[in-house]
């Protein structure tokens, strides 16, 4: 790349010099504007630019120590590289997961210690590169679906546990199908432009005012748990609003909740109960771990307690000013009548598809699933998470035993489900009705959400 | 008064339209393939297919259904002549107790309608919703596959 910018430098001499060596003013003007440009191509190339690092011999697995693998497990659970890198069960790591995101279709790569397929090639200074910076061994940049833009607050000690729990997985021989991205954004370059904006490469500073379980929650939130990617707000670059942080966000058709002064329970959350929340997906004054939700669920139930609990002080502090939280939430609301005359059609179709469990008494209920006029879907702003728990219903997503509801899409069209969803709007929340339910619904049914 | 229709043929039915399918299959129709297992659509006994979708017809109130097309084992087949399904459940004895049996041969039934030669991991991930307390899983699942094969087997003779 170098080279040639070299190359088109000479040319540019050669321009601005005319074809009698001499100069005139217009000559000169020409000169200096290309020199720009050149000089600004020159800047450009030697700024996007990111060497390779030489690949190594993959590692023998006896050679890391066994402490600071299980230590790295322990962190991969909270920054639940599984989730995204995992695409079948029996391929843990192998990557090949579709994301979806405004941009097109992003596949996870594989980041078991596979030489040909994975990251058994890759030096410690690469792994921590990649977390750090966004740039693959190779030098390639990636994309921030990734979320170095949170790992790069991760101390060194926790990347190498990192690196040594990965290094010890089966490797898997697993190709990852290419990015269907649209133009330009498969153009990866362009990528050193969006960590100019948005890439702050700045560790994680404690606070001395708050203490050591708050300080260690923090940490955790903001970096390896990203908790951020799906509860922020992103912009049309893609990138989490600086100011809007934890006001709740879109991923893959659900809406991840705001986790500031915003939220909307009805009850107040406390740091005792987003523990539980965290290994068990279930909290009953509030909701089932849904969507992309459960499979964070399922792996922070397999992290150490201490830290799931100072996550939970931390959420909690996050929520501090909600309304739940100061006791100026309004009770539980059901105003079944109102809604009856309301949506009359959609209190039909939940008294033949719904009332069943979800009726006061109902079997389920007695079970302890958390009722739908405390649930935080109907209290949310947005109205994906109802929808799409009918839709597809939910997993249990920590053992068999969890809540489980089944997938509606067969059932119900397109209009039913909007009447069902209105009817639940109007009867357990006094929030504004939800606009334009019909496209929501349209769009989530496209989508499919899972 | 709503209009089903059932296995091609329309009913007038008279219960209210907040009523589970399968109640009215049962109750008003008299047809009693469809089981009552748990009336959470957690076991897939009620399961009958909607416009050749499987669904559990103990969650599906008749207000949606007007219109779309309703299918129940006994539209398979009759003892005489049983569809392929039925036929092969039988063979392969694949009833214990029987009670998920129809529910079992519906959800099958959505599958074979797509495909006459599902993978066995497609006919595992695609039964999944459907439970049987007895513990005859293998025969279910031979069952689908011999089922499979004849629809395959009949669908080249026709050729």
């Amino acid at each position: 790349m170098t080279g040639r910018v070299a190359a088109a430098e000479e040319r540019a001499f050669s321009i601005t010099l005319g074809a009698q060596g001499q100069m005139t003013w217009r000559g000169k003007i020409l000169g200096i504007v290309l020199l720009a440009i050149v000089a600004a191509l020159g800047a450009a190339a030697h700024f996007v630019y990111k060497p390779a690092l030489p690949p190594i011999a993959p590692p023998d697995p006896q050679n890391f120590d066994k402490a600071l693998v299980a230590q790295g497990q322990a962190l991969a659970a909270i920054g639940d590289c599984a989730v995204c890198h995992t695409a079948r069960e029996d391929a843990a790591l192998a990557g090949g997961r579709a994301l979806a995101t405004p941009f097109g279709t992003l596949f996870s790569t594989n980041i078991t210690p596979d030489a040909k397929t994975g990251i058994g090639r890759w030096s410690e200074a690469a792994f921590v590169r990649a977390m750090r910076e966004g740039v693959s061994r190779d030098g390639t940049y990636l994309y921030p679906a990734f979320p170095y833009d949170h790992f790069t607050h991760v101390d060194d000690a926790d990347l190498q546990a990192i690196y040594a729990y990965l290094m010890t997985r089966r490797p898997i021989d697993s190709h990852a199908p290419a990015n269907e991205l649209r133009w330009p954004y498969d153009f990866r370059p362009l990528l050193a432009g969006w960590d100019l904006l948005f890439q702050h490469k700045i560790p994680f500073v404690a606070d001395p005012a708050q203490d050591a379980e708050w300080n260690r929650g923090a940490y955790l939130v903001e970096g390896l748990g990203h908790c951020g990617a799906c509860h922020t707000p992103r912009n049309a670059l893609g990138a989490e609003h600086a100011h809007q942080a934890f006001a709740g966000g879109v991923i893959e058709g659900w809406y991840a909740p705001p986790l500031n002064a915003a939220n909307p329970a009805v009850e107040p959350w406390t740091a005792d109960r987003l523990e539980a929340y965290f290994h068990t997906g279930i909290d009953l004054d509030h909701a089932a771990a849904a969507g992309p939700m459960g499979p964070v669920v399922h792996d922070l139930a397999a992290a150490p307690m201490a830290d799931r609990k100072a996550i939970a002080v931390y959420v909690a502090w996050l929520m501090r000013d909600s309304p739940a939280a100061i006791g100026k939430r309004r009770p539980p609301l059901d105003r079944a009548d109102y809604a009856q005359q309301e949506h009359a059609r959609g209190a039909t179709l939940f008294a033949g598809a719904c009332a069943t469990c979800h009726g006061a008494g109902a079997p389920m209920m007695l079970q302890g699933r958390p009722p739908l006029e405390k649930g935080s879907p109907l209290q949310e702003a947005d109205p994906r998470d109802t929808i799409a728990i009918i839709l597809h219903g939910l997993a249990p997503p920590v053992d068999a035993n969890g809540p489980y509801m089944p997938a509606f899409a067969d059932e119900f069209s397109d209009t039913e489900i909007d009447e069902i969803v209105a009817y639940l709007r109007a009867r357990f929340s006094d929030g504004p009705a939800w606009a334009d339910l019909a496209h929501a619904v349209a769009s989530a049914r496209k989508e499919g959400a899972s | 008064m709503l209009t089903l229709t059932v296995n091609g043929r329309e009913h007038s039915v008279s219960a209210d339209p907040s009523t589970p399918l399968l109640y009215v299959l049962r109750g008003e129709l008299e047809l009693d393939g469809a089981k009552y297992g748990c009336g959470l659509g957690q076991c897939g006994a009620c399961t009958v297919l909607v416009d050749g979708r499987p669904v559990f017809s103990c969650l599906m109130p008749i207000a949606a259904l007007p219109g779309r097309q309703i299918r129940t084992v006994e539209g398979l087949g009759t003892i005489e002549a049983m569809g392929p399904l039925q036929q092969a459940f039988a063979a392969e004895q694949a009833a214990q107790c029987g009670y998920c049996i129809a529910g079992m041969i519906m959800r099958a039934q959505a599958l074979l309608d797509r495909t006459t030669s599902p993978s066995e991991a497609e006919i595992r991930a695609h039964m999944q919703p459907n439970l049987c307390r007895c513990g005859t899983h293998m025969r279910i699942l031979r069952a689908v596959q011999r089922a499979a094969a004849a629809m395959r087997d009949k669908a080249e003779a026709a050729r």
